[in-house]
């Protein structure tokens, strides 16, 4: 009998090793097995794990400055259920050339009405006619990758050197 | 000379005018009225199922198309789980207005029958058509429909974003514009709306006539909407 175990032993052995030295390995991380992507919640992915929560749009009607000049603006409003399609375009009845008089909503730059051959159109460029392919409306939500982006301004203006660039 | 009926008339008239032969009169005022429940009864019961989702889905013309429409939007899926159904803006409450609708509803029988937008095709095709009877009743009944479930009265503006609630005390409250001018395709797609004026210009009520006063005319004073 005894022998049978000690055979048995010696026959699991490179399969138990590795087991082993992995079991040792996460023991010394503390709490669940994290992964080095900074997109991925600290979860395996073979986890089941929860949908964070919806966050809200910002729809303080509020314009939001652009973070560089060629920034599209973001929308401060509600856009839901506003049709874009082939029978019309919901956001062109405010921001469109003619009715931003009445409705004082921010008129779609000129560069909305050229098409790709520089070609200045007399209505919005088919290229240009689905808003929410750059435009999107906000939500209050923290970044899942900090971002340090730093706008032109505050370059230009932050401390100089001296061209000591060491 | 006198003028009489012709007989064919009068057989049955001095039937009906004349007294009970065999049958009580207690069996004839009992029965009479409990008839009348029944049918009154049935009727109305009829009716209703008539005006139920559940009815008007039952038709794949409904079923595939607006139904479907209708499934994305705020009107059927929401926070707070309160949802119209058909009938709730397509069938007037009001129980004349609702037999008028019903009336004429019986065209949509017939297109039924004859299979008028059978085909999705046909029903895209006649979408603009469709969406104008609509707007058209709505308009006609200062949308009745929208406001059975919502009152300006009970409107909160402060809850409103700042342009809803300018343009509502502008528009709405002054009775210059109703729902649908401005809330067309809240339900389901928009047609074509080529030649549509937003709801909110001035041309909404005659497309002949140009946009001449502007929806931004600017607020002065503390209170703006005091002397509108």
């Amino acid at each position: 009998m005894r022998r049978h175990h000690l055979v048995a032993v010696v026959a699991a052995l490179p399969c138990l090793v590795p087991a082993l030295l992995s079991a040792q390995n996460t023991a010394q991380t503390t709490g669940p097995a994290r992964l080095d992507s900074p997109f991925r919640p600290p979860v395996n992915f073979t986890d089941n794990n929860a949908a964070p929560p919806i966050p809200a749009d910002v729809t303080d009607d509020r314009r939001v400055a652009r973070n560089y000049p060629e920034q599209p603006p973001v929308i401060p409003h509600n856009i839901r259920d506003y049709q874009i399609g082939l029978n019309n375009n919901q956001c062109l009845t405010c921001h469109s050339r003619q009715y931003t008089g009445a409705s004082q909503a921010p008129m779609i730059s000129i560069t909305h009405y050229v098409d790709r051959e520089g070609q200045t159109l007399g209505a919005v460029s088919p290229r240009r006619y689905f808003c929410l392919e750059c435009h999107v409306p906000q939500t209050q939500v923290q970044p899942v990758v900090p971002n340090t982006f730093k706008d032109v301004d505050s370059m230009i203006s932050r401390p100089s050197d001296g061209g000591d660039r060491r | 000379m006198r003028w009489t009926l012709p007989d064919f008339l009068l057989r049955p008239w001095r039937t009906i005018a004349g007294p009970s032969r065999y049958l009580s009169l207690g069996f004839l005022t009992l029965g009479g009225f409990a008839a009348g429940v029944m049918f009154w009864g049935g009727f109305n019961t009829a009716l209703e199922i008539t005006n139920t989702e559940k009815f008007c889905t039952s038709c794949h013309e409904m079923r595939d198309n607006v139904y479907e429409e209708l499934k994305t939007t705020i009107h059927f899926t929401n926070r707070s789980g309160v949802r119209a159904t058909c009938p709730d803006c397509h069938v007037p409450h009001n129980w004349t207005d609702k037999i008028a609708r019903k009336m004429q509803a019986s065209k949509e029988v017939w297109g039924k029958i004859f299979g008028t937008i059978d085909t999705r095709d046909k029903f895209v095709e006649k979408r603009r058509e469709l969406a104008e009877h609509e707007w058209a009743r709505l308009k006609a009944n200062n949308s009745l429909e929208c406001r059975n479930c919502h009152s300006a009265e009970s409107m909160d503006i402060t809850k409103q974003g700042a342009r809803a609630s300018r343009i509502h005390q502008q528009y709405l409250f002054t009775g210059q514009r109703t729902c649908i001018d401005c809330h067309k395709g809240i339900a389901h797609r928009l047609p074509d709306m080529n030649g549509v004026p937003p709801g909110w210009s001035e041309a909404s009520n005659d497309t002949n006539e140009p946009i001449t006063r502007w929806l931004a005319e600017a607020p002065t004073g503390p209170n703006p909407h005091a002397a509108r």
